[in-house]
């Protein structure tokens, strides 16, 4: 790794300035993703302001029908919370299968979203539920946050306060995962809301999207029968040496299905980590 | 028999140290002044080099030292060595020039073109960066089949058509005459995934040189330290051995990788020599994928002759093996002597034919992993045997009880080189199957089937040929070195024992096993004796740790230098008690004169060995500290069954192990927890080869796995726990009867997953699918059946 | 160069530090502490796990500077004087090490799942073994010795 001067920010604003006086600055959440980059020297950062001690970025909070977590928030928090298993359960359920236990523990959410890896598995769960980013500027619906591939709607040195999550009716998440990496080669998040049903896949394709055609199928009829023989487009999916864009397609229709099956349960069952 | 003595299981002395981070590996070595080395690497699968302009590294801030490869040039030093020479079809194979650093050309990702040397690590990687080579690439040849294409980008220039040799082993007459006259013939195509065998800890080296001794001293991630000194001093920098001496310390898992001598170890060395003050070296990662030597990389046709009663009449095997960018220290035998010769498996079959080409690719060297040749011929016996069974409708254990070679018919004489020593393997087949529940399989099967799930069994009858080697067979066959082992027995003055091996342990617990060993034949507490390995100046000599060879070899000197000690302490006893030698017995750590209730005790007997007040000093010399050289007689074969059962997701393909059952005879056991042990660890690699690992190269040579986001290492929810047991029939021709555990697992496991792989597609129509049966793999086999 | 202060097994340490100094180089090089393993680039084998303020973290995917004033962990801090830990002595007794390189990193992660759960089942565990790989074991006595470890520490803790 390059060397650069660290800023360990007081408060938002300060990280916010510091960032912005830097000549190449970047912001430093869980660095789950930083610093691995970082040590294969594929990024050269002159100053890296680390968020890890900003008071009140940190915690969740369950009100008026919605989850809210502020950006610092690690993923073992969200999956343990006993407010969020009670609230959505299929969010601590995707919380808590992102990674490994020692990523959960340092990992953020504010941090995961503004990194927008293509698999990674909380675009899903905010698309899913339709949640909105909370930002030092302004809220952005996730629908609009995420912008393509490792992209996102935050400009330049703004900064993610929290996620604010609306309770769906019923939710489940089913990721099928790279044997190597871990990260979803597909996962798809199925929600049953009052506004209504959405199903927010995430890696198969350069970011996470709503499979609309099969949101429509269970809006008329939200059982896995009503997508028996869907798959996704294959057009535009990801191909690699871990699964063709036809497999992938193929699997956004078992993984759906899988995840509209968990929701029917009641008991829901979140990711499950479908290998076998 | 002491509580601690043989067949024990014995809680292992070397975990304190592991368990509370005490261990040494060689990173954890520091040495005053040292500097640190990175590695310039190319980027280009093959290439020119142009030029190398090292005048910007050399300024940056710590730099010592850069050194590229007209610099090695210059001072007329050697290339890295073959250790066998494999004689083909047209003569001995092509043996081109390895040079540790490239100086005109660049044959893999990742061949070592320069080395920085800076006063800390993250000096030395900053100014690697500015070391400018400039490259001219050139056209990759990345696999076997692009290599042996028309046409094809040569690797070597003396070597035309990338053919490093085109060798043959059986008689193909007889095996013609076989298959014409049979009643059925199976013909499968099989490859043999390549792996990168991945120790955790990854290679590091700290060499220094002493002005005032004129002696070098290089720690390194070895599994044979003095097979290092031997390569490195006599044939890459010729130093003589008094002065260089090579440590390997605790080394963080081998697994065949860490046998072969490499350029880093050479060019640490060579300049710590030049810049007079200690370099340490450590691999990261990403730098391990593209220089350790991968394993495995087999392309295989064969087809098996059966008569109508499911007798094998003849087998005739095709291989093409990928030895990589250049010859690796034992790469050319690996598909040769030990693959070739263990085609005949567990079974009688007459004729055996095989033909073998080597070929060089622009990729990483591909030598021995984890049982090398052995689970690539058991891959491709037991594979062919299950499809067998299959297309001739017998049952596979049935089809494989008829044609083993039985109990009575030891030793037996196959007609491929080698003469088995002993084995039951009908008594290994019926253990496994009853561990498995083979007979219930149906009814797991049509329950899963009700779950959605296909579900499907699978066995491996394997046999390997392991305690190597005998020094004159296999001098016979090409190797350059012998294969004998060497262990020093020392007894202290106060009773206390220090055994020395040539062997090293790198995870295997030697440590406990050998002491096991000792403080049985001797009668001591384990807890005094200690034992030593991995130092070239403390151990007489050693071949190392390989091949499963440790106790068989290792274990045999021991036993001998064991003989010895019992020998010259008899005679001391005989003198205390004044009666005569022929009358001394030893047992329990007593000397009795038979017959009578006089004894003296071992200690004793020692201690007058060091204090000889009373002593036949005219006949004997003080001192009780023998050393013994073993080579062994023959090879020992291992061999057992191993079954394996899996679930299918047919909607994902994702495969699942339900069950795994194994029974081994590994000849006589010391510790039983350790060969536990190694039996799962062994297992779970091969569950790697068959499910998760492989290693990819794109067309033009670039590593596309080279990490561990993109090769999958099996993890602890990729793999069930296992039901193992051993059935012994001991080895009969070395002193303790053990024939050797390490590789078992690696070498059956592959076969089983994937014959039980096969079982359940086959309902589906599947008839092929390659290791590793990734679930993408197997979906798209579903979908094209 | 920054200087970093924190609290390692109990002792007060601190030292200058370029700033991107990882926390698992500041425990090796720096404190000489090298029971902590470094076994690949991309956080993914668990060699390097150690605690940082009570849960097990990857100590190569973090900064030395980010633990200004935090408590660490490490396997050299378990064993009191020539007393085993109990996850130690598990470890041991059911042989859940060969070539013990991922045994440091493999104790202080199963260390964190046994804080949590007093009598994990063989599937808790394996999935919490998601960050650590062994090449040895075959995982089954790492599986084996977590079980054994976790059930000792909530015996030693209740007697």
């Amino acid at each position: 790794m390059h060397d650069f001067t660290y800023h360990a920010a007081g408060s938002v604003a300060d990280a916010a300035a510091r960032v912005a006086a830097g000549e190449d600055a970047v912001l430093m959440a869980g660095g789950m993703t930083l610093l691995p980059t970082l040590k294969q020297r594929l990024a050269q950062p002159s100053d890296v302001v680390d968020l890890g001690g900003v008071a009140g970025l940190s915690g969740i909070e369950v009100s008026g029908g919605a989850v809210t977590v502020g950006a610092m928030t690690v993923h073992d928090a969200v999956a343990t919370s006993p407010e969020v298993a009670a609230a959505i359960p299929a969010l601590a359920a995707v919380a808590g299968h992102i990674g490994d236990p020692q990523v959960r523990n340092r990992g953020t959410i504010g941090g995961s979203i503004a990194n927008n890896d293509p698999a990674a598995d909380y675009p899903a769960a905010l698309v899913g539920l339709g949640a909105t980013v909370c930002t030092d500027r302004r809220e952005i619906a996730a629908d609009d946050f995420f912008t393509g591939m490792f992209e996102t709607a935050l400009d330049e040195g703004e900064i993610v306060t929290s996620v604010r999550f609306p309770a769906p009716e019923a939710a489940a998440y089913m990721k099928f995962p790279n044997p190597a990496s871990r990260y979803a080669i597909v996962g798809v998040f199925v929600a049953r809301t009052g506004g209504g049903v959405r199903v927010a896949v995430t890696g198969a394709a350069a970011g996470v999207y709503r499979e609309t055609a099969m949101e429509a199928a269970l809006a008329a009829d939200f059982a896995p029968a009503a997508l028996e023989g869907m798959t996704a487009s294959a057009d535009d999916l990801n191909e690699d040496i871990h699964a063709s864009a036809e497999y992938r397609a193929h699997l956004v229709g078992v993984m759906a299905r899988r995840a509209v099956a968990a929701c029917g349960t009641g008991a829901v069952s979140g990711t499950g980590a479908v290998s076998g | 028999m002491p509580k601690d003595g043989i067949g024990a299981s014995v809680k292992r002395k070397e975990d304190y140290r592991f368990i509370t981070g005490q261990g040494a590996y060689t990173d954890d070595i520091d040495r005053p002044g040292q500097s640190y080395a990175v590695f310039v690497r190319s980027p280009h699968a093959h290439a020119r080099i142009a030029s190398v302009d090292t005048g910007a590294a050399a300024a940056m801030p710590g730099v010592v030292k850069v050194l590229t490869g007209a610099d090695y040039a210059a001072d007329g030093l050697g290339g890295l060595p073959c250790g066998w020479q494999v004689t083909g079809k047209d003569g001995p194979m092509v043996e081109p020039a390895h040079p540790p650093l490239a100086a005109d050309r660049v044959r893999h990702v990742g061949d070592q073109v320069a080395v920085v040397i800076a006063a800390s690590a993250a000096e030395a990687r900053d100014a690697a960066e500015a070391v400018a080579v400039e490259y001219e690439p050139l056209p990759a040849a990345a696999s076997i089949e692009a290599a042996l294409a028309g046409g094809a980008p040569q690797v070597h220039d003396e070597a035309p058509g990338n053919l490093c040799y085109d060798w043959e082993i059986g008689d193909k007459a007889d095996v013609d005459a076989a298959f014409a006259g049979a009643h059925h013939v199976t013909r499968i195509e099989l490859v043999n995934n390549r792996l990168v065998p991945n120790a955790m800890e990854p290679r590091a080296a700290v060499a220094e040189y002493d002005r005032a001794t004129r002696e070098y001293t290089l720690y390194t991630t070895s599994q044979n330290p003095h097979v290092i000194r031997l390569l490195m001093g006599a044939f890459v920098l010729q130093l003589p051995e008094h002065r260089l001496r090579v440590v390997a310390p605790d080394v963080g898992g081998g697994f065949g990788s860490k046998i072969f001598h490499y350029a880093e170890e050479a060019i640490l060395t060579w300049a710590a020599g030049k810049v007079a003050r200690p370099i340490k070296w450590t691999a990261e990662r990403a730098e391990s994928f593209v220089t350790d030597a991968h394993g495995r990389d087999h392309v295989t046709v064969a087809e098996l002759a059966l008569d109508a009663d499911g007798r094998f009449l003849g087998l005739k095997v095709d291989t093409r093996a990928n030895m990589g960018a250049y010859l690796s220290t034992f790469a050319p035998c690996v598909p040769t002597y030990l693959y070739a010769t263990l085609l005949a498996g567990q079974y009688t079959t007459p004729n055996i034919w095989c033909g073998v080409r080597a070929v060089f690719t622009h990729t990483v060297p591909v030598d021995a992993y984890r049982g090398a040749g052995r689970p690539e011929a058991t891959f491709v016996v037991e594979r062919i045997v299950e499809t067998a069974a299959r297309e001739t409708g017998i049952d596979p254990a049935e089809l494989r009880r008829r044609n083993f070679v039985p109990p009575d018919a030891f030793p037996y004489q196959t007609p491929v080189a080698l003469v088995y020593d002993s084995g039951d393997y009908e008594g290994t087949l019926a253990a496994a199957l009853a561990s498995a529940d083979y007979d219930g399989f149906a009814a797991r099967r049509a329950e899963a089937e009700a779950r959605g799930k296909l579900r499907g069994i699978g066995l491996s009858a394997y046999i390997e040929a392991c305690g190597i080697a005998p020094s004159a067979v296999v001098g016979a066959l090409g190797a350059r070195a012998g294969l004998y082992e060497c262990g020093e027995v020392r007894v202290h003055p106060t009773g206390s024992v220090t055994f020395f091996t040539g062997t090293h342990s790198h995870g295997q617990g030697h440590e406990t096993t050998f002491a096991q060993i000792v403080a049985d034949r001797l009668g001591v507490d384990i807890d005094a004796v200690e034992v030593v390995h991995g130092d070239t100046a403390k151990i007489p000599f050693g071949m190392g740790t390989y091949g499963s060879r440790s106790l068989a070899v290792g274990g045999s000197a021991l036993s001998r230098a064991l003989d010895k000690i019992e020998t010259k302490a008899k005679r001391i006893a005989a003198h205390l008690m004044e009666a005569s030698e022929a009358d001394i017995e030893f047992a329990d750590g007593q000397f009795t004169v038979a017959g009578t209730d006089r004894s003296v005790g071992f200690g004793d007997v020692a201690l007058t060995a060091y204090v000889p007040h009373n002593y036949p000093i005219e006949e004997l010399e003080p001192g009780l500290d023998e050393t013994a050289f073993y080579d062994p007689l023959n090879f020992t074969f291992p061999a057992g069954c191993h079954v394996c059962e899996v679930e299918v997701d047919p909607e994902t393909g994702a495969v699942e192990i339900v069950n795994f059952a194994a029974s081994d005879d590994f000849g006589n056991i010391i510790n039983p927890m350790i060969v536990e042990g190694q039996v799962h660890g062994g297992i779970v690699q091969g569950v790697g080869q068959a499910l998760l690992e492989g290693c990819v190269y794109d067309d033009e040579g670039q590593l596309a796995t080279g990490s561990y986001m993109d090769y999958a290492m099996p993890r602890a929810d990729d793999v069930p726990s296992f039901t193992v047991s051993t059935r012994t029939t001991p080895c009969p021709h070395n002193p303790l009867g053990a024939k050797g555990c390490g590789e078992a697992g690696a070498i059956a496991a592959p076969a089983a997953v994937m014959n039980a792989v096969h079982d359940a597609l086959g309902s589906r129509g599947v008839s092929r699918i390659d290791m590793p049966a990734t679930p993408a793999r197997v979906w798209q086999a579903l979908n094209a059946a | 160069m920054p200087t970093v202060n924190m609290n390692v097994n109990g002792e007060a340490v601190s030292g200058e530090v370029e700033a991107r100094t990882l926390l698992v180089q500041f425990l090796r090089e720096h404190l000489r502490l090298t029971g902590t393993h470094v076994g690949c680039d991309t956080s993914q084998c668990g060699a390097c796990v150690v605690h940082v303020n009570g849960v097990s973290a990857k100590s190569c995917t973090m900064l030395a500077v980010q633990c200004e004033g935090a408590d660490i962990a490490t396997v050299e801090g378990l064993a009191d004087g020539d007393v085993l830990h109990p996850m130690q002595e598990a470890f041991r007794d059911n042989h859940g090490l060969q070539c013990g390189f991922c045994t440091p990193g493999m104790i202080m992660s199963a260390l964190d799942l046994a804080n949590r759960n007093s009598a994990p089942s063989e599937q808790d565990v394996r999935e919490w073994l998601e960050g650590n790989i062994c090449r040895c074991t075959g995982y089954h006595n790492i599986v084996k010795a977590i079980m054994a470890g976790a059930r000792a520490m909530a015996a030693g803790q209740g007697g």
